[in-house]
């Protein structure tokens, strides 16, 4: 079985496969689908689901298109989640390695300071983040990130403390490369993937941490969130439930995603390396 | 005793690193957030500039940046936060006030998820591969990823609107002027909807680890060896796979309660419990920087105390636990 094939071959993975990939779609054709300006007034306030076929989701407080904001939403949590993510484990695997192969005062700093970041709610730190700078998309994957990479840094870190003593490590110092060098083109690439396998937990996190800042208001006010949809809809709860409802459920369906093909995956890749 | 006594020493000889770090960071975030403390006290006070020239000489906001670090950690030591602006009141009385409330929201949910997510998990784990293990981790999974705050608010609508048999949000009945028990019982009910939404969250975490530590005890030679002696199938798994598995749940335990800490600020938005989390949540509509500071430190501090407690408590559970690897 090729590689893919085995991939898709569980249940559990083909699902987390198939949402992902409805997910990327919505977050592509959002603005062919839906032009314009999603938090422009399409219709008639707090239209129920399923009673207009134009507007099929129905319309907010305000007489926002649903699913439009839903499409233009889902760009968000992904460009939001993507970006922290991949922040997080670049700044994790750099100061894992540097932490790692430098060893000493140097180590014992870096973890220390991996210790403060740890010791503070991830998310407390990216709300004060957030409200010192001011919310902007950059500044909110910043702060997700910021509470994002003592996970990865100390993966990094024990996986460098074993490679480091390695033969090839060895040779590099002889032939005279500089230890950044061999830190950063030799240990790091080799220590990667145990980094990488918890791309989803934090890709997972991040979309949950954003939706959570956007909940609070304290997202880009310029753009559709998920999470600022449930806070919208919050203020009718009583009356229109399902305005809170909708989005939450695409934002389940969204982590729930990541985590199956995540999982999928990392045992694709445990089969491949005991096979090979 | 003495491992235990080194151990504990260590442990707090890097606390206090830790703590200095977590310090420096809340200054810099301090020093960034614009305007300063005299500006916040202007704006609720008025005063013209002779008298902001004044008060940041007296406050000392005129000396270098090492000389108010400095002295922003002389006034910890003290455990003087500073004054909030929005409650006119010193930070620490803010949030000691409000503290008792999220212990309580957060010791419960977590024995909420614990007890819960450990059970479960050892009845799934007691078959690894069966029925009911693949269903459990599948739903754990899906639970997992649901939103606290929107779990909340879906708990709310049926629980509080549709069914009415919870109050929608609170911490008690406002001017029930209820004491002693009756008063304990309000407070229970109140609680119910905000523990379930923090606690059903972390539930899955616990559940997946316990199935995880099984899968790993089945494999080892002492519960062959156990089997092999004709022990029941129940005692098994009770003494031995479970029991092992149980340790590295207790760990999480306190690595958990800095998420839970986090998680509490949305959950104590949507119910409108008077806690920590609801304070930051304030303090951030109210731009009041300090406060939100404040709270971080006293989270900081309550999280080093409680993974401390759990050091200590695995040091005393687990003889292998020397306080040489302990240390590290």
């Amino acid at each position: 079985m090729s590689p893919l094939n085995r991939f898709l071959h569980r249940p559990e993975t083909l699902a987390g496969a198939i949402i992902l990939g409805v997910l990327f779609a919505m977050a592509l054709f959002a603005s062919l689908l839906f032009p314009g300006d999603p938090q422009a007034i399409a219709g008639p306030a707090l239209l129920p689901p399923f009673h207009d076929w134009s507007l099929p989701l129905g319309t907010d407080r305000l007489g926002r298109d649903v699913l439009a904001e839903l499409f233009h939403g889902a760009r968000t949590s992904l460009a939001v989640g993507l970006a922290a993510a991949a922040a997080a484990l670049l700044i994790g695997a750099v100061v894992g390695t540097l932490a790692g192969f430098a060893g000493g005062v140097v180590d014992e700093v870096l973890m220390r300071i991996t210790d403060a970041f740890q010791t503070v709610p991830s998310f407390l730190l990216a709300l004060a983040f957030v409200s010192v700078v001011g919310p902007s998309l950059g500044v909110v994957v910043a702060a997700i990130a910021l509470g994002a990479w003592t996970g990865p840094a100390r993966v990094a870190r024990a996986e460098v403390l074993s490679i480091r003593e390695r033969d090839y490590v060895a040779g590099a110092r002889v032939i005279g490369m500089h230890p950044l060098e061999i830190a950063f083109r030799e240990v790091l690439p080799n220590a990667l993937p145990p980094v990488l396998a918890l791309s989803s937990v934090i890709v997972a996190a991040a979309i949950l941490t954003e939706a959570a800042l956007s909940f609070l208001g304290l997202g880009d006010p310029n753009r559709v969130t998920w999470g600022g949809m449930i806070a919208e809809g919050r203020t009718v709860l009583r009356t229109a439930p399902f305005l809170s409802i909708v989005p939450g459920i695409a934002l389940v369906l969204t982590v729930l995603g990541v985590y199956l093909a995540g999982e999928g995956v990392v045992e694709t890749a445990a089969v491949r390396r005991s096979l090979s | 005793m003495t491992r235990a006594l080194t151990l504990i020493r260590r442990r707090l000889v890097g606390s206090i690193f830790v703590l200095l770090i977590v310090i420096i960071g809340t200054f810099l975030l301090l020093e960034a957030a614009p305007g300063d403390a005299v500006d916040a006290y202007i704006v609720s006070t008025g005063g013209d500039a002779g008298m902001i020239e004044l008060l940041r000489h007296r406050w000392g906001l005129d000396q270098s940046e090492l000389t108010r670090l400095a002295n922003y950690i002389w006034a910890l030591l003290h455990l003087d936060l500073g004054q909030s602006v929005t409650f006119s009141r010193p930070i620490r009385d803010v949030i000691l006030e409000r503290l008792p409330t999220t212990l309580l929201l957060m010791v419960s949910a977590t024995a909420l998820s614990f007890g819960l997510g450990s059970a479960l998990g050892i009845y799934a784990g007691a078959k690894p591969g069966s029925l009911r293990d693949r269903f459990l981790s599948i739903g754990s999974l899906a639970l997992y990823a649901v939103p606290g705050f929107w779990l909340g608010l879906v708990l709310i609508v049926v629980f509080a609107v549709d069914l009415r048999w919870l109050p929608i949000g609170g911490i008690e009945s406002l001017a029930s002027e209820k004491t002693g028990f009756a008063r304990a019982a309000d407070i229970a009910v109140h609680l119910v909807l905000p523990v379930s939404a923090l606690g059903f969250i972390y539930f899955a975490l616990y559940l997946r680890m316990m199935r995880a530590g099984m899968a790993e005890a089945w494999r080892q030679d002492f519960v062959l060896a156990a089997r092999a002696r004709g022990l029941s199938r129940r005692r098994v798994v009770f003494a031995h796979v479970a029991r092992n598995a149980l340790l590295p749940l207790i760990t999480m335990l306190g690595l958990q309660s800095a998420q839970m800490l986090g998680g509490s600020v949305v959950i104590e938005s949507v119910f409108a419990v008077p806690g920590l989390g609801r304070l930051a949540q304030e303090a951030v509509a109210s731009r009041d920087t300090p406060l939100l500071l404040g709270i971080i430190l006293t989270s900081a501090v309550l999280v080093i105390a409680i993974n401390l407690a759990v050091d200590i408590a695995y040091a005393f559970l687990d003889p292998r636990v020397g306080a040489s690897e302990a240390g590290a």
